[in-house]
């Protein structure tokens, strides 16, 4: 009998590893939590998009929560989530925005065309806030707190959906929050 | 599911053509800093690839990393401090050799504790095996055993 | 009208997969001859159907049939004609479809070549094959149809075949690895049928075993021709990268050396019964989890298939029933009596236990560290990445312990060997061994430890392989004694000679690899390892289906000229992704290699050049130990009398006469 118990090892070490494939199943092995949640906004200190002359810093971030939208004009999927961000302005959220690795004018042209969503927004051209951020592939979202830490990152487009499901809950929940 | 769609769509917009070698031209100060870059490379993982090194990357992201880790090599930065300024903007998803901690003793030290777990019960065969060898003559039975075994507990105590 | 052919012969093999595994079975169970009859018929239809059903997809793909959404997925008017055949398996919908052909194929060969059997064992060994038919052609039927329509708006052209699979390596890669993978499933069944009959004997080893032979070659060709395709398509002069696709094809190679070693102990001593058949269901199962990684999504490789979990939580419950299952079975019917036969330490019972032992601990460890991202990503959500540092850490000294174990292993004889003469043997052989070690380390350029404990190690087992030879033909003389010999003895020492080949070759072009990436204007020249490269720029032509960046470099060494390579540089038009072709002069004791980077400007490229010595000894140690199986599979115990058998199975009138 004690050897009989012994030959269900296979079967017991088996349906263990079933569980997890099971769950894996449900998980998305591309999608990468940030390494900075619950870390302030790394240090920066770039110009504005649309006033080069303007020095913008990680302390200009602060005082409100707010999304932190990374974005540009090469990238196809920002376009569409472009009104969305429009959208969300419209409703008194502040959005700042990263234009990450980009041309200047073509920028601007966008903003002019598009309509500009962004309080503020960073110049990084050369990627290094971006580097610091961990940004992989635009568009990339950050909530932030009151006090410029960041609190939430949703990577790829903001939907409306996403916006309700995801973002809207924990962005009250910061207002809330002293 | 629509959600796999959309992030598949989303990766095929951003980086195309991910499929071909990176091939970069830095210059060096020495072979050895040259060798030191290709191993770090090939130890580091691209980000937001399909599990590729960031030596073979072609995505944008694989490229900027490894020019930020050529600046902090000239920098004159260890390994380790690379590593580490990679692992805060990028979390532990970046090292394709996973830390020793708590939650890999498994992974690291589990196959050494199979293969010695396996050698003993191999021993262990091995020993029944050749004792039913021996005629049986050599074998003690069960009076004899009990006796063997409290005449070496005398021994022990 | 084809394509509907085609669906409706799948749903035909369906059936008689269906009838093939119920009736017969429960004939064998109830000594029905009459329902254990159905068996062979039953798969001779499943396979008539199952070609049918492939030869409507491949003419749907020869005919540009675009509104087949499989084919406008995966082919395009403007594609070579042979990469539309091979465009049949290019992605997953097909790919199925050759798997279940495959399977068919099997099944098939196994109910002509295998009538020497008891009837009651062929007739469960084609049911249970049966089984793994049914379940896969579900899956094929259900979710992945390859013929289901585009309609009414069929596109008028196809978006084309992914330009990384347009390529000869693979079109053979997939189709060796399939019959590898199904290949498994004949020595599962067997291993289930010998579980349900009770007859777990010798004789069931010695029926088994040709067949894991036969599979084991071609999953071990499959994985060299996948490795070698790696090597010189995607341009990074690499050869392996333990990617999950890759160990998904190399844990159930592992598990089935293991297998064919533990099968011959089974078949010429009668031991370790229930380990044996542990094997074989451990080596289908892992190739089902292959199946189920690459094609489910949960984990992000670099060749997975589109993925989609509806079609993993198919076959995630597939694999719970065909291992869970014969799991259960195992733990219920293997046999824990203990059997009389008894061995030594120093015997080859004890060392093909070593042997068993490592390779599993192998093939364990690829699985740990395949699945744990996914375990910690289960639990606490983290991210991890296991990659080749890990398994290289691992798996090399394993690999190492196997070596030194394999030499003793082919000397030392059944039940016990004298330790005296085993001495006797072996001191002069490791003596030969570190000695050669060490000449070919100071020799073969600076001296690094790996170099010498490769050539250690591969002189180890190939002079004891030596050594055995010379102590089997030592009363016979060399030529006569040689000539007794049996093959299965011959494609023992080709497969070992091929592991030390392999293991100098990965050594040795690790270690002696030399690489530069650099800027090259037209005209300019690099000295790389004594090798003089001249760049002499690229032209621009146009290819069927791709536009080309064709370049030159001239090699020269000593002033004498060496080669010249032509690394190409390819957008392929329909998809618009960008495709390397490395320049490769391929040689015995060295590879140059030569890809194409990013053009610069004024005509000049980034290009990167590797010299990798000996880096063609890994595959030639590959292809040694195919050879290795296909003699031990041909061996005289296991030769059947062929042509008798198929006229017979055809049911041909001579035979009864």
């Amino acid at each position: 009998m004690k050897r009989r118990l012994i030959l269900l090892i296979p079967l017991v070490l088996f349906l263990g590893m079933a569980v997890f494939l099971f769950k894996g199943l449900y998980l998305n092995p591309s999608e990468l939590p940030s390494a900075l949640i619950d870390k302030p906004l790394p240090a920066f200190a770039l110009p504005a998009v649309n006033d080069p002359g303007r020095i913008l810093t990680q302390a200009d971030f602060k005082g409100k929560p707010a999304l932190v939208n990374v974005w540009g004009t090469w990238c196809v999927a920002c376009r569409e989530e472009h009104p969305v961000l429009n959208a969300l302005k419209e409703q008194g959220i502040t959005i700042y925005g990263i234009n990450y690795k980009d041309d200047n004018a073509s920028a601007l042209k966008w903003l002019q065309e598009f309509h500009n969503p962004y309080q503020l927004d960073v110049r990084d051209d050369k990627g290094s806030l971006g580097l610091d951020l961990g940004v992989y592939g635009a568009p990339e979202t950050y909530l932030i707190d009151s006090k410029g830490v960041i609190r939430y990152k949703h990577v790829g487009i903001v939907s409306q959906q996403v916006w309700r499901d995801e973002l809207a809950p924990r962005y009250q929940q910061l207002m809330e929050a002293p | 599911m629509i959600r796999y769609i959309a992030a598949s769509l989303l990766l095929l917009l951003v980086w195309i053509g991910v499929a071909q070698a990176a091939i970069e031209t830095f210059n060096y100060a020495n072979d050895a800093e040259r060798e030191r870059f290709q191993a770090l490379t090939r130890e580091l993982r691209c980000p937001k690839c399909q599990n590729q090194d960031l030596a073979d990357s072609n995505a944008p992201i694989a490229a900027d990393l490894r020019r930020e880790i050529h600046r902090l090599m000239e920098e004159g930065n260890s390994n380790e401090q690379i590593i580490d300024y990679l692992v805060a903007r990028y979390g532990e998803f970046v090292m394709y050799r996973p830390p020793v901690e708590k939650r890999t003793w498994l992974l690291w030290y589990g196959p050494a504790a199979f293969l010695l777990i396996g050698f003993c019960i191999i021993l262990i065969v091995v020993r029944r095996r050749r004792h039913e060898a021996l005629p049986s003559h050599v074998q003690l039975s069960a009076d004899e055993q009990a006796r063997l075994a409290s005449l070496l507990e005398k021994k022990n105590s | 009208m084809i394509p509907e052919l085609g669906h409706l012969a799948l749903i035909l093999a369906l059936c008689m997969a269906v009838v093939q595994s119920t009736f017969p079975l429960l004939g064998a169970w109830r000594g029905n001859q009459q329902w254990m009859g159905l068996a062979q018929p039953a798969a001779w239809g499943q396979f008539t159907f199952l070609l049918f059903a492939f030869g409507c997809l491949t003419w749907s793909f020869l005919t540009d049939d675009f509104s087949v959404t499989y084919v406008a997925e995966n082919s395009n008017s403007l594609l070579p004609w042979y990469y539309k055949f091979s465009a049949v398996w290019g992605a997953h919908e097909g790919s199925l479809l050759l798997w279940a052909l495959i399977l068919g194929g099997w099944t098939f060969a196994v109910s002509i070549f295998s009538r020497q059997l008891p009837e009651d064992m062929l007739t469960r060994v084609l049911s249970i094959m049966g089984m793994i038919s049914t379940g896969f052609l579900l899956f094929l039927i259900m979710t992945s149809n390859p013929f289901s329509r585009l309609l009414p708006q069929s596109p008028v052209d196809g978006n084309d075949l992914n330009p990384l699979l347009q390529d000869v390596g693979l079109i053979v890669h997939p189709p060796m690895l399939y019959m590898g993978y199904v290949g498994f499933s004949v020595a599962f069944a067997f291993a289930i049928a010998a579980l349900l009959g009770g007859r777990l004997d010798a004789a069931w080893a010695r029926w088994s075993r040709p067949w894991t032979l036969v599979a084991w070659t071609f999953l071990g060709i499959g994985i060299v021709l996948g490795s070698w395709w790696s090597y010189y398509e995607l341009g990074w002069g690499g050869w392996w990268f333990w990617d999950p696709v890759e160990n998904a094809s190399f844990m159930p190679w592992l598990v089935g050396t293991a297998l064919i070693h533990s099968l011959s102990v089974t078949e010429k001593r009668g031991v370790f019964k229930s380990w044996t058949v542990l094997l074989a269901i451990a080596a289908f199962s892992l190739s089902l989890l292959g199946t189920f990684l690459v094609r489910s999504g949960v984990l992000t490789s670099v060749h997975a298939f589109a993925s989609d979990p509806t079609r993993g939580v198919f076959i995630l419950a597939f694999l719970l029933v065909v291992v869970g299952s014969s799991l259960t079975l195992f733990a219920l019917r293997a046999p824990v009596v203990k059997s009389q036969v008894s061995f030594g330490l120093w015997s080859r019972e004890t060392f093909l236990l070593v042997n068993n032992l490592i390779l599993v601990v192998a093939a364990s460890t690829i699985l740990l560290g395949t699945l744990y991202p996914l375990i910690i990503d289960t639990l606490s959500g983290a991210k991890l990445s296991v990659g080749p540092p890990y398994f290289n850490a691992l798996f090399v000294p394993l690999m190492v312990i196997l070596m030194m174990a394999l030499a003793i292993g082919m000397l030392v004889r059944w039940k016990t060997t004298p330790l005296r003469w085993l001495q006797g043997m072996l001191v002069p052989v490791l003596i030969a061994s570190v000695v050669l070690g060490m000449l070919a380390a100071f020799m073969l350029g600076d001296f690094h430890w790996a170099v010498l404990a490769a050539c250690s190690l591969a002189s180890w087992v190939v002079l004891a392989g030596l050594r055995d030879l010379q102590d089997k033909t030592r009363h016979k003389g060399w030529i006569q004694g040689i000539r007794s010999l049996s093959r299965s003895y011959w494609g023992m020492q080709a497969a070992h000679l091929g592991l030390a080949v392999s293991a100098l070759g990965i050594v040795l072009s690790t270690q002696f690899t030399a690489e530069r990436d650099l800027r090259m204007a037209p005209g300019e020249s690099v000295e790389l390892a004594g090798y003089h490269f001249v760049f002499d720029g690229t032209q621009h032509f146009e290819g069927p289906n791709f536009k080309s960046d064709y370049g030159t470099l001239r090699v020269s060494k000593d002033n004498r000229n060496v080669a010249v390579l032509h690394p190409e540089k390819r957008l392929y038009v329909v998809q618009r992704s960008v495709m390397t072709e490395a320049g490769i002069d391929a040689g015995f004791k060295r590879d140059l290699y030569v890809a194409l980077g990013e053009p610069l400007e004024d005509g000049a490229w980034a290009v990167r050049i590797h010299i990798k010595p000996f880096v063609r000894w890994i595959w030639l140690g590959g292809v040694l130990m195919a050879i290795g199986g296909l003699l031990s599979m041909s061996d005289k115990r296991y030769r059947f009398k062929v042509r008798q058998r198929v006229s017979q199975s055809l049911g041909l009138k001579e035979a009864q006469v």
